[in-house]
């Protein structure tokens, strides 16, 4: 009874250090995959012209395409063609220049909308159509 | 007035006098005219039925071998040709004909007539194909499929299917693979107050074959000539009734 004690007492510690062993390994496992998430940098873009957004970044970054969608649907539909909210007005402000002072495509790569849609994993299908230089009106001002 | 007094002080007195009249009649408060311009819309105001945009096509003053309105078409548009004339988009074309009894020669410029019964927008099974509240016929290219059902419906063969991928579209004319297109009466342009491009290259010419406006408006010169000529639309028999007319065919 007492070797029979002693083992179970044996085997028990056993399966306790085996278990402890699993979640060590687990943690060490997570914790370096955690270390790689953490190494995935932010996005990097430049800059925009102008002082403010048209609405809070917080908002933008939530709902820029709920804006876009609509003012587009007013565009093309009803002939409203005010700055805000329309996609000319995003690519007038956000739009990089090169070291030739001429403008880049905002889908290039590290621009505005090419290096969040990266991050986020979003493949953005708006510039199959729509010119991602801005306007002629804005190119030519300083 | 004293009608003898011709001193520039009077004659400036004259002009002040007859601008503020004029500036009152404009302006009676800001926001309320009594004579609205009659090209310009507000920005943020959506197109309205009031009006109905359309083009009057003098074919007597169409002079044959020009092709100001196409060109000046392409470049508005960056309809950039890859020199495959069977699929390359083409949304306004020189049309030549010639009587074979009399030996008559005509050349007339043919483009989306922007129907008031528009078959491209019956047939278009997405709700891509529309026309705006202004009469203009447009395609939604955000919810156009290429399908081309518009393309086999349009009598006039107005519309072009994008065959390939584009690059350096401009801002104000949005353009992508697998969508149908066609003229949209320089929509753009309308919406600023202008007149379209190929109306004002035509006019630039000298040729002045191209007349746009409302055709609703009675004051409208468009509307003036419309009322005071004979004028023809393409496939009469159809019953589509045409926004673009002809005089002289």
């Amino acid at each position: 009874m007492i070797w029979s004690g002693l083992f179970e007492h044996w085997s028990k510690r056993r399966s306790c250090a085996i278990r402890t062993g699993v979640i060590t390994v687990g943690l060490v496992a997570g914790m370096a995959l955690s270390g790689a998430y953490a190494q995935v940098s932010q996005p990097v873009f430049p800059s925009a012209r102008g002082e403010q957004c048209v609405e809070p970044v917080d908002v933008m970054r939530r709902d820029h395409f709920e804006f876009l969608k609509h003012q587009r649907d007013k565009t093309v539909h009803e002939g409203i063609r005010t700055p805000r909210h329309s996609l000319a007005g995003c690519i007038d402000c956000h739009a990089d220049k090169d070291a030739q002072g001429r403008f880049v495509p905002v889908n290039a790569k590290g621009q505005f909308c090419q290096s969040c849609h990266v991050y986020a994993a979003v493949k953005i299908d708006c510039f199959s159509c729509h010119a991602a230089r801005p306007s002629e009106r804005v190119s030519q001002s300083p | 007035m004293d009608m003898k007094d011709s001193s520039p002080a009077s004659a400036r007195r004259t002009f002040f006098t007859q601008a503020s009249a004029g500036v009152a009649l404009l302006a009676l408060a800001p926001g309320v005219r009594l004579v609205d311009l009659a090209l310009a819309r507000v920005q943020d105001e959506p197109a309205s039925a009031t009006q109905r945009w359309g083009l009057l096509v003098d074919v007597d003053r169409c002079v044959s071998g020009c092709d100001a309105c196409v060109s000046a078409c392409d470049t508005e548009h960056g309809l950039d040709g890859n020199e495959r004339p069977q699929t390359d988009a083409q949304w306004i074309r020189k049309v030549d004909l010639v009587d074979n009894n009399t030996e008559h020669q005509l050349s007339l410029p043919v483009m989306c007539q922007h129907c008031e019964e528009p078959p491209c927008v019956d047939v278009c099974p997405t709700g891509a194909s529309f026309r705006r509240a202004d009469g203009i016929v447009l395609v939604d290219k955000h919810t156009c499929i290429g399908c081309r059902y518009c393309m086999m419906a349009c009598p006039y063969k107005a519309r072009s299917f994008i065959h390939e991928d584009l690059t350096g579209q401009k801002t104000h004319a949005p353009r992508g693979k697998g969508t149908v297109e066609s003229c949209t009466l320089c929509v753009h342009r309308v919406d600023r107050g202008e007149s379209p491009a190929c109306v004002e290259a035509c006019t630039d010419a000298g040729h002045e074959a191209l007349v746009f406006g409302d055709i609703n408006d009675r004051n409208d010169p468009l509307a003036t000539q419309l009322a005071e000529t004979t004028t023809r639309e393409l496939r009469a028999d159809l019953k589509l009734n045409t926004a673009v007319r002809y005089r002289g065919l």
